[in-house]
C-alpha cells in the first residue's frame, strides 16, 4: 500500500510503484482535471504541484509521489477560485481548454516563486504546450494575476 | 418549427442511460434539473425554458475551442430576447436528431461553418420561440400580442403594465402552434449577438471539470489502449497475448483485422499490457513506402500529360511562350498531423438490450451515430452519442470516425460493460488523417510593363475526399487540392491549373483550412513575381484586384493597420498575403527577424478579416491568435514516412510552438454586412505566406519547401 497526500486528503492505495502519478490521479482517484497529453513530459497537460513545485505527473512514479504533498487543479483553491483561475476567466484564456488545467498549475507555481514575473520568466517557466495557441492570453493572465488582487475583477459576465 | 412533447422524454432516457444516474452529471442536465423539482419546457427544438427563467439553448455543432457554442447561443438568445445572464447550453442529442427528422440541421463542425451554416435557422428558432411566449402571455391576458413587448425574458403588456416572465408562460407557449414565418432582427440592432460576451464554456474548463471525452466515467467502466498497424493499410497477422493477459488488471485482449486492444481496469494498465502483446503485422503492399517514393510519385505527377484540368482561362501556355519574362518555381510541403491535445477517444457501452451508447469527442455527432450503428449492426434509433467537449479538433474528428468504430468494436467484445478507449500520443501521431503533402510547379509570365499576363499551376497532391468521403469527387478534381489556385481573385487573362491526383498510402484529411498550403504557394509566388517585375508586393497585387473587390478590401485594411511601406528596425522584414476561404476574406502582414543561427522569430501578425457579420469579436480575436500559432507550427512541423510508417511519434519529434514563439497578433475586423463568413480557419490562410515573404524581405532567401529548417536561413 502506498500513501498519497492529494489536495490535503490522504489515500492508501494498492497500486504498482511504477504507475505514473498521472494515472494514480485519473484512474485510481478519479481526479480527471489532470490530463494526459503525451506521457513523456513534453506537453505539460498533466502538470500538478508536488511540494509546491510544478511537475509533470506523467513522469513521477507512484512510489516517488507517495508521502509528498500533491495538489491538482481540483485542490488548487478551496473554496473559491485561485487568482490564476480568476485571471484565466477574466482574460478568456482557454479555447479547447484541454491543456489549461496544467497551464494553470504551472502558472500558480511560477507566481509562487516569482510574484512579478517578467516576460522572460514566463517564457522560461511556462513550458506547457497549447495546440489552440492561447499563449498571448496565458501571458496576459499571468501578468494580471501577478498584479495586486484588487485589480483583478471578479468573474462576472460582461454581456 | 413543430412543437414536440416536453422534455420529460429526454430526462427519462438520459437517466436510464447511465444506469440509475450514478455518474455523468454533465451529460444529463435534465436529470439534475428534474431532481430539483419542476421540469423545464421545450418551447421548440432549440429553446428549453425552466420555471425560474433559466434558458437552455441546444447546440447542434461541436465545441472544440473555436467558440461556436457561445456564438450560436448568442444568435438564438438575440432573437429570443431572453436574459443572457440566464442562458445555458446543452448539445442536441444525435439520437433525437435522427428520430426527429434532423430537426437540428447539420451537426457537422468544420469548414468554419458553425455560424455561417446555421445562423438563419437558429435565429428563426429563437424568434419563433419568442413569438410563442408572447402569444401565450397575450392569451392569458386576453389581449392582442401586438400590445406586448419583451425585455430580457420579461413580457410586458403596454396598456395595463402587466408582466409575465418567460418561465411562467413556457408551458403554455409550447402548446401553441409555431409561427410559419418570423422576422429576424437587423444586425445593427443586435444587443447580445455582435458583442464580446464571455464564452459560456470557459469557467468549467478553468476549474478542471470533467467535460472532455477522456473524462467520461461510468459505473463499472473499463479502459482500453490500442495498437494499429504501423503501416497504413496493414493487418494483424498474429497475436501472442499470454504475457499481457497475466498482467494486473487486464480483462481481455481484443483482436480485430487492423488493430489489437487491451481492456483493463485502468488505462495505464491497459497500455502497459499492450506493450507486452507480441503482435506480428502484415504490412501489406506499402511496407517500403518512404518520403522518397512519395516525392517520386509527385514528381511523376507533374509530368503527367493527362493531368486533370482544374481551371482554364485564356491561353496560359501561349501567353507564357510570348511573355517578356517567365518566372518558374516549385513549392512543396509535407504531411501534417492535427495533433489535438486530447488524443482520439471513445467510450462505448453495448447494453444487454442491444442499445449502444457512445460518449466521444466528435466534430460530427451525426457521423459518430452512423458509425456506431453501422459498426454494431443496429439501427441508428438504437444508438446514442453523447457529444463531449473536444480537446481540439482542427478537422481530425469530423469526417473520419475511426475512433468510434474501434470503441464500439471493443465494447462489443465486452458486452454489458462500458469501455473507454483512449489512444496514446504515439498512436495519435502515427495514425492521423494528415494534411496532404504536395508538390506544385508554378510558372508566371510578365509583359514588358511587368504585368502578370499568365499563370500556370500544376498540382501533384492526394485527394482528401478520396480518403474521408469516397465517391464525393465523382471522378473529377478534388477542390481541396486546387483551391486558392483555381479560384484566384486576381485578374489574370491567361490561367491554367492542372491537377495530378496522386494518393499514395498515407491517409489524408481535412486539416484546419484544407488546401491552405496552396495559399502559401500562390502568395509566395506572387511575391516572387512582384519582385521580378520590380514592383512593391502590395501594389503588384492591388493592380490585379478591382476597386471594391473583397480581397482588395482586406488587403488594404491589413496594409494600413500594419503600416505597410513604413520603415522598420534593421533586420526586420515585412511580408504580406491575401487569401479568401471558408466563407471569409483574410489578408495578413507579418514582421519577422532571422537570427544568425537561422532561427526565425515572427514578431507581429496583423490580419484583416471580412466575415460579413461578426457574432463575437473576442472569439474572433482568439481564433486569429490560434490560427497564427497553428500556422507557425506548420512552418516547422512535418510527418515523414519510412518503411511505410510515420516516423514521428510524439511532441519531442513533432515540436509545437511554445509561449515564447507567439507573435503579437492584431486582428482587424472589417465586416461588410452583406454575407455570413467564418473565423475558425480564415486567419491561417495568409499567415505562412506573409511570414515567408517577410523572411525574403529580411534575408533575401526565398523559402519554397517546407518544413523550414534552421539551416535554410542560417547566414552563410
Amino acid at each position: 500500500m502506498l500513501k498519497f497526500n492529494v489536495n490535503g486528503r490522504v489515500h492508501s492505495l494498492d497500486v504498482e510503484p511504477e504507475m505514473p502519478l498521472l494515472w494514480v490521479l485519473r484512474d485510481q482517484l478519479g481526479l480527471l482535471g489532470t490530463k494526459y497529453g503525451c506521457g513523456i513530459g513534453q506537453c505539460g497537460s498533466c502538470t500538478v504541484l508536488i511540494d509546491g513545485n510544478a511537475e509533470r505527473a506523467c513522469l513521477v512514479t507512484a512510489a516517488a509521489a507517495a508521502g509528498r504533498k500533491v495538489v491538482t487543479i481540483e485542490g488548487l483553491s478551496r473554496p473559491g477560485l485561485h487568482r490564476v483561475q480568476k485571471a484565466w476567466i477574466e482574460h478568456e484564456v482557454p479555447q479547447c481548454g484541454y491543456c489549461h488545467t496544467g497551464m494553470i498549475m504551472a502558472a500558480a507555481a511560477l507566481l509562487a516563486k516569482k510574484p512579478r514575473p517578467t516576460d522572460a520568466d514566463i517564457d522560461e517557466g511556462m513550458t506547457n504546450l497549447c495546440r489552440c495557441g492561447t499563449y498571448a492570453r496565458v501571458r496576459k493572465a499571468i501578468h494580471a494575476a501577478a498584479a495586486p488582487v484588487a485589480t483583478v475583477t471578479p468573474a462576472a459576465k460582461k454581456g | 418549427m413543430t412543437i414536440r412533447s416536453p422534455q420529460r422524454r429526454f430526462f427519462l432516457k438520459a437517466s436510464a442511460a447511465v444506469g440509475g444516474g450514478l455518474a455523468l452529471e454533465f451529460s444529463i442536465p435534465f436529470a439534475a434539473q428534474a431532481a430539483k423539482g419542476v421540469p423545464p419546457t421545450e418551447v421548440n427544438a432549440w429553446v428549453v425554458i425552466h420555471p425560474d427563467d433559466r434558458v437552455v439553448i441546444r447546440i447542434a455543432r461541436s465545441e472544440m475551442g473555436q467558440g461556436t457554442l457561445t456564438a450560436l447561443a448568442q444568435l438564438v438568445a438575440e432573437e429570443l430576447d431572453c436574459d443572457w445572464m440566464k442562458v445555458g447550453t446543452e448539445f442536441a442529442s444525435p439520437n433525437e436528431h435522427v428520430r426527429r427528422n434532423r430537426v437540428w440541421g447539420s451537426m457537422s463542425t468544420g469548414g468554419s461553418q458553425g455560424v455561417r451554416g446555421s445562423h438563419d435557422y437558429v435565429r428563426k428558432a429563437g424568434a419563433a420561440a419568442r413569438e410563442m411566449l408572447v402569444a401565450a402571455a397575450a392569451a392569458q391576458w386576453k389581449v392582442p400580442a401586438q400590445e406586448c413587448t419583451v425585455d430580457k425574458g420579461v413580457i410586458t403588456h403596454g396598456p395595463s403594465k402587466r408582466r409575465l416572465r418567460y418561465g411562467q408562460v413556457a408551458a403554455q407557449a409550447a402548446s401553441l402552434p409555431a409561427p410559419k414565418d418570423v422576422k429576424l432582427r437587423d444586425p445593427k440592432d443586435w444587443k447580445i449577438a455582435g458583442k464580446p460576451v464571455r464564452r459560456l464554456d470557459i469557467p468549467d474548463k478553468v476549474l478542471g471539470k470533467p467535460v472532455f471525452g477522456v473524462d467520461v466515467t461510468l459505473p463499472g467502466m473499463l479502459h482500453a489502449a490500442i495498437a494499429q498497424c504501423p503501416v497504413f493499410g496493414g493487418k494483424v497477422k498474429s497475436v501472442d497475448d499470454a504475457e499481457a493477459l497475466a498482467m494486473r488488471g487486464v480483462k481481455k485482449v481484443v483482436r480485430e483485422d487492423d488493430f489489437v486492444a487491451v481492456v483493463a481496469d485502468g488505462w495505464w494498465r491497459a497500455d502497459r499490457a499492450l506493450k507486452k502483446v507480441r503482435i506480428e503485422w502484415d504490412a501489406g503492399e506499402y511496407g517500403k513506402a518512404s518520403d522518397a517514393t512519395i516525392a517520386a510519385m509527385f514528381r511523376e505527377g507533374l509530368a503527367d500529360p493527362k493531368m486533370m484540368e482544374a481551371k482554364k482561362a485564356g491561353d496560359a501556355a501561349g501567353a507564357l511562350s510570348t511573355a517578356a519574362k517567365v518566372i518558374e518555381a516549385e513549392y512543396a510541403s509535407p504531411y501534417l498531423n492535427h495533433a489535438t491535445m486530447e488524443p482520439q477517444v471513445c467510450t462505448a457501452w453495448v447494453k444487454p438490450d442491444g442499445f449502444v451508447e457512445v460518449w466521444t469527442s466528435t466534430q460530427n455527432g451525426e457521423a459518430s451515430l452512423a458509425e456506431a450503428a453501422r459498426t454494431a449492426g443496429v439501427p441508428q434509433e438504437k444508438c446514442e452519442v453523447h457529444k463531449m467537449m473536444l480537446g481540439g479538433g482542427f478537422g481530425r474528428r469530423g469526417a473520419p470516425q475511426d475512433f468510434v468504430r474501434q470503441g464500439v468494436k471493443i465494447a462489443m467484445a465486452m458486452p454489458g460493460k462500458p469501455v473507454k478507449l483512449m489512444w496514446s500520443r504515439e498512436e495519435d501521431m502515427q495514425h492521423g488523417f494528415y494534411r496532404p503533402a504536395s508538390l506544385v510547379k508554378l510558372r508566371g509570365g510578365l509583359d514588358a510593363q511587368g504585368h502578370l499576363v499568365a499563370l500556370e499551376a500544376k498540382v501533384a497532391c492526394p485527394s482528401i475526399l478520396d480518403t474521408v468521403m469516397p465517391g464525393a469527387r465523382k471522378g473529377g478534381v478534388d477542390f481541396t487540392a486546387v483551391r486558392t489556385l483555381s479560384d484566384m481573385p486576381y485578374e489574370i487573362a491567361n490561367q491554367f491549373v492542372g491537377y495530378a491526383l496522386r494518393n499514395g498510402h498515407v491517409p489524408t484529411g481535412f486539416w484546419r483550412a484544407p488546401g491552405q498550403q496552396n495559399g502559401v504557394y500562390r502568395e509566395c509566388f506572387v511575391d516572387e513575381l512582384a519582385h521580378a517585375a520590380g514592383k512593391d508586393p502590395l501594389d503588384f497585387r492591388l493592380a490585379m484586384l478591382k476597386p471594391g473587390e473583397k480581397n482588395r478590401l482586406v488587403l488594404e485594411a491589413a496594409a494600413k493597420a500594419a503600416g505597410w511601406g513604413t520603415s522598420l528596425p534593421a533586420g526586420v522584414g515585412r511580408g504580406l498575403a491575401v487569401v479568401e476561404g471558408f466563407g471569409s476574406y483574410a489578408a495578413g502582414v507579418a514582421e519577422v527577424t532571422v537570427e544568425a543561427s537561422g532561427a526565425l522569430r515572427v514578431l507581429r501578425y496583423v490580419v484583416a478579416i471580412n466575415s460579413g457579420h461578426v457574432v463575437n469579436p473576442d472569439t474572433c480575436a482568439a481564433q486569429a491568435e490560434s490560427n497564427a500559432v497553428y500556422g507557425l507550427g506548420a512552418l516547422f512541423e512535418a510527418n515523414t514516412v519510412k518503411d511505410g510508417r510515420i516516423q514521428e511519434s510524439n511532441f519531442h519529434d513533432f515540436p509545437l510552438p511554445m509561449i515564447g514563439d507567439m507573435p503579437k497578433v492584431e486582428l482587424v475586423l472589417v465586416p461588410t454586412g452583406d454575407f455570413w463568413g467564418g473565423h475558425g480557419e480564415p486567419g491561417i490562410l495568409p499567415f505562412q505566406a506573409a511570414v515567408l515573404n517577410a523572411v525574403f524581405a529580411a534575408t533575401g532567401k526565398r523559402i519554397r519547401t517546407l518544413p523550414l529548417r534552421k539551416e535554410d536561413l542560417r547566414k552563410a
